[in-house]
């Protein structure tokens, strides 16, 4: 495991020797900005339950952005044999590559913190909801990265890799969204696969096992391909 | 050190290599010549455990290339074709990252590294952003990394392609003094390059061996007799005629220039023929200009026996 770190630190490093962490971050905080000003407007709530509803649009976008380089890019250059032919396995530069761009994305979610600053400045916000969805997008970060590293490992291509990972994402929140308020087993499943249900409950403030199960099973369940994915080199 | 048995690659329908058996002793630079596609790159990628044999066997310090493929790559240091380095790093961050993921002990890596970059002559640029040097720098910056960590085996794909005369020059000197500590298997397609570094050639075509041997052998191997040419003033025809008998001269060439001609003379396989030939051309008042022995390079070897293997299968 030690590879990680150092496969980890490189990564997050290459974020910000590069333009990419600016642009995410800034085009988040425009975004999350401009949603959190008019739903606290709309509203007259002091929380960020609405605001953050919309967030996972723009997360379904940029997230793919972060992740795209990540192996699409060592496929591209070659890189990726002078990496795999040292001494590290293939789980620690996943699992290393994994963390940094999960890393980067909590960097991007953080200015948000100034949203609360400033709610508990107009009013009372219940912090015990805010807590609970900053874990539940927190959680969904981590399925999110998983994802846009799968796209990666296929393609050499960024680009792809992006737009691939976006489709992706907008298609696993919309399977959710469009099952709401339905009744059926083919509802109810494409209910669970989503990701706005599991989202919408960290949201209210409450923190249900099962959810945190179903983000950290699937983000697991993930990684584990990717780390195939990356090895199928050797049997193709 | 490295022990390859009957190794096949296939993508596919085609074989890139196709049983290949070769072996490299502890200490020794030995080259693998062949023409593009050859199937130099693949051997490289199977014996650093980037990608796997189809079928065969290969051994590399002792360890079996897949199941204990970790420890094969703790103990070489791979050059990949092109050398793939990351733009965006600086020279010595980017060989601190490596050191660190080749397990280098923390205490060791800064000594090591500047080691590397003295040995590389990359000082003058230690600080700079890969992505702004030059092809040599880049390639030196490339060997400096599979030294790292120390390696008892070097593997370097086509170290000099893409580079200009006076930088393969410097990187040929450089692979030479590495070849008194690590023992080295590199591949090419530039002859000269061979004869200059390696102790053994192994030539290959199509995926399989086709000759494998000192570069000195394989130009005694394949010369068909020994060659002389000449050039004399004098009688011509008596000459001739004079040479044709020595008795292990199977043919000799004539070509009439008036007062002056050249000869070339064939003797059968292993004969000098030298002082017979000096001696009865002086015997027929013949003046001696220039005599010397036509050696084979390895530019007419390989393209002997790349095309001997072409007429085979056609």
């Amino acid at each position: 495991m030690t590879s990680t770190g150092t496969i980890f630190q490189r990564e997050l490093n290459a974020y910000f020797l590069s333009p990419i962490a600016y642009v995410v971050i800034a085009v988040f905080m425009v975004f999350s900005g401009y949603f959190f000003s008019v739903m606290l407007g709309l509203t007259q709530e002091t929380t960020l339950r609405y605001s953050l509803a919309y967030t996972q649009f723009i997360l379904s976008i940029l997230t793919p952005v972060i992740t795209m380089r990540l192996m699409a890019e060592e496929n591209k250059t070659g890189t990726i044999e002078p990496l795999m032919t040292a001494p590290v396995t293939d789980f620690e530069v996943v699992f290393g590559k994994f963390l940094a761009a999960w890393a980067l994305y909590n960097v991007m979610i953080a200015p948000t913190a100034f949203y609360i600053a400033f709610l508990a400045w107009v009013g009372n916000p219940d912090y015990g909801a805010i807590i609970a969805s900053y874990i539940g997008l927190i959680l969904m970060g981590g399925l999110f990265v998983s994802i846009g590293l799968l796209v990666s490992a296929v393609t050499k291509n960024q680009i792809v890799a992006a737009v691939i990972g976006i489709v992706a994402l907008l298609i696993l929140l919309v399977i959710g969204l469009a099952s709401a308020g339905n009744e059926g087993w083919l509802y109810s499943t494409l209910k669970y696969i989503g990701t706005y249900d599991h989202w919408e409950t960290f949201t209210k403030g409450i923190v249900d096992t099962r959810d945190v199960v179903y983000y950290v099973s699937f983000t697991a369940l993930l990684l584990f391909i990717v780390v195939r994915i990356v090895e199928s080199r050797r049997w193709r | 050190m490295i022990k390859v048995e009957h190794l096949a690659k296939r993508y596919a329908d085609v074989y890139a290599v196709n049983d290949i058996s070769f072996e490299v002793h502890q200490g020794e630079i030995v080259g693998l010549l062949g023409p593009n596609g050859a199937g130099k790159t693949t051997t490289m990628r199977i014996l650093t455990c980037y990608m796997p044999a189809t079928s065969g066997s290969a051994n590399v310090a002792g360890y079996d290339v897949f199941r204990e493929s970790i420890n094969v790559r703790k103990q070489i240091g791979y050059l990949p074709e092109n050398v793939p380095l990351y733009p965006e790093m600086r020279v010595r961050e980017y060989l601190l990252f490596r050191a660190k993921l080749k397990k280098l002990p923390s205490r060791e890596r800064k000594s090591k590294i500047d080691e590397c970059i003295e040995k590389c002559s990359i000082t003058e640029v230690q600080n700079q952003i890969i992505g702004t040097l030059s092809k040599g720098y880049r390639q030196r910056v490339g060997l400096a990394d599979t030294l790292v960590h120390d390696p008892k085996i070097l593997i370097l794909d086509e170290p000099t392609i893409g580079l200009d005369p006076n930088q393969i020059r410097q990187v040929r000197q450089l692979i030479k003094e590495l070849g008194a500590k690590h023992t080295i298997l590199l591949s090419t397609h530039i002859l000269p390059e061979v004869e200059m570094l390696c102790e053994r050639v192994i030539i290959i075509n199509k995926g399989k061996i086709v000759a494998m041997d000192t570069p000195t052998n394989l130009a005694i191997q394949l010369r068909a007799g020994n060659n002389l040419v000449l050039e004399v003033r004098g009688n011509g025809e008596k000459i001739k005629n004079a040479l044709t008998n020595i008795k292990s001269v199977k043919k000799v060439v004539w070509q009439d220039k008036g007062e002056i001609s050249n000869f070339t003379v064939e003797a059968e396989k292993g004969a000098d023929v030298r002082e017979d030939v000096f001696s009865n051309i002086v015997k027929n008042n013949g003046i001696i200009r220039e005599m010397k022995q036509a050696s084979i390079t390895l530019e007419e070897i390989f393209h002997q026996i790349t095309m001997r293997e072409q007429e085979v299968t056609t």
